[in-house]
Order: C-alpha cells, then structure tokens, then sequence
C-alpha cells in the first residue's frame, strides 16, 4: 500500500494545531517561540509532500527559503527575549504586556 | 501494509506524540527536547517523500543551529519552571480549543467527506531525481536566483539585528 497524500497533510494539521495549542496555552515566551518552530515545520512537510507528489521542484525550494527565513527568525526573536530579560527579569509573556495598551 | 506505510505510522506516531509531550511539559529544557526529537522525525518523514537535501538541512540547520540556540538560551537565563498551567479556565484557553477543533474538522471535512483528488494519490515517478542537492542547485541558482539572493540580505540583517538587540547597553 502505497501511502496518500491526504496521511501526509493530516499529520500536518495535527502538528499544526497542537503547535497553536501551545502557542495560546504556554507563558514562556521560548516555549511559545519553540512552538512557532513547529507549526513552521507542520507546514515546511505539506509543502513537501505536494511537491513530491506534483513532481514540481517549487514546493522543496519554497522550503528551503522558509528554514532560511525561520534561522533569522529564531536569532533575533531570541536576542529580543533576551532583552525583555535584561530588563523586567521575566519572560512570562503574561508579565510582558506593556505593549498591549 | 507494506514496510513503507508501517514507518509512516511509526514516524507520524513519534511526532505527534513528542510535539504533544513538547506543549505540556513545564521545564523549558524538556520541552526543547523533545522538539528536537520531533524534528529528527520530521527530517525522516522528508526522507520517506524523497526530499533528501531537505531532510539533511532539517537536521542541520534546525536541530544543529536554531535548537541550540534556543537551549543555550534556556540555559543562559536560567528559567525557573513554569507553574500550573492555567489555575482557572481563561479565555484563551476556550480560543484554542474553538480553533483547534476548527481546523482539526475542517481537515476532516476536506479528506472525508469531500474526497481526495484522483491526481496525486502516489509519489510521482520522477520524485527520488527532484530532491537531490543537483536539481535542488538547479533550481536555487535558476528559477529561483533573486529570492537566493535576496536570502542572504535577510540573514544579514537578522545577524545585525540580533547583535543590536542582544547587546548590552553603554
């Protein structure tokens, strides 16, 4: 049995919700970055599977460009939580809420 | 079930269960663990849909360059663990169960009941050529040279952001 291509984009939703789970449950904001980490990939595997089974070499560079985006990604959001520490010795995310008025 | 599908499932079944694992898990340490277990899974699955380059930069540069990062920076700043997850019912809480339930019967909706398409159904024959580092280097230097390019501008001004950002003052 050759497996389909819907198993491959259910397995990504399932990443992909349980990665936004996360994202509003958590309050620890690398825990919070971490799951951004997985939901991009959830979405990097859907990409990948139609490339593969469209036969279109698209879908793999348009992966390739989206790890390079998330390396930067993760290098300042981390300097930004870095700080956030510096300054307010937290980063519970429910603490850091001065932008939210 | 041939040994092809009997490795999905395993992989499917190891990444679901330690992206779970990742989210309810309150040392940061932890959960930064088993992400990293999740993405060697994921470098497997790419592996199983012939995307070959791909699966080795998904060890390389995720598990190998953005989660240390992240770890050292766990380490760096010393967490303390996380309390209760929620003392009391708050709205976010009842947001994501509305979401993920949401996507989770949308996808079902699509695959179920709507059906899948006729085309696409198996690996295209041409697929084990496609994800090799020589048509992927086609394809970068080629069709896709001005996003390549642009990449490195963007790495650039992430590494002269993140020394702005992370420096100390004075």
């Amino acid at each position: 049995m050759e497996i389909p291509l819907s198993y491959y984009l259910c397995l990504s939703v399932v990443l992909f919700v349980v990665g936004v789970a996360g994202v509003l449950t958590r309050r620890n904001a690398i825990v919070v970055f971490m799951c951004i980490e997985l939901m991009l990939n959830s979405v990097n595997l859907t990409l990948i599977a139609f490339s593969s089974f469209l036969g279109s070499i698209t879908g793999q560079a348009l992966v390739f460009f989206a790890m390079a985006v998330a390396a930067a990604e993760a290098a300042v959001g981390l300097a930004i939580v870095i700080a956030i520490y510096r300054n307010k010795r937290t980063v519970d995310i429910d603490k850091i809420n001065i932008l939210k008025w | 079930m041939t040994v092809e599908s009997l490795v999905f499932f395993f992989l499917a079944a190891f990444a679901v269960t330690t992206a779970v694992l990742m989210v309810v898990q309150r040392s940061p340490l932890v959960s930064a663990i088993y992400l990293i277990a999740n993405f060697f899974a994921l470098a497997a699955l790419y592996l199983l849909l012939r995307a070959q380059l791909l699966a080795v930069l998904q060890i390389v540069v995720y598990t190998g360059a953005i989660m240390v990062l992240v770890v050292f920076v766990i380490m760096l700043l010393n967490l303390e663990e996380e309390g209760r997850v929620r003392t009391r019912i708050a709205i976010r809480t009842w947001i994501t169960v509305v979401l993920a339930a949401g996507f989770l019967s949308e996808i079902v909706y699509v695959f179920f009941v709507a059906g899948t398409p006729a085309e696409g159904t198996t690996i295209s024959a041409g697929a084990e050529s496609l994800g090799t580092v020589e048509s992927m280097g086609e394809a970068l230097f080629g069709k896709f040279l001005l996003p390549f390019e642009i990449t490195s501008l963007l790495l650039l001004t992430a590494i002269l952001g993140a020394v702005v950002l992370a420096k100390r003052k004075g």
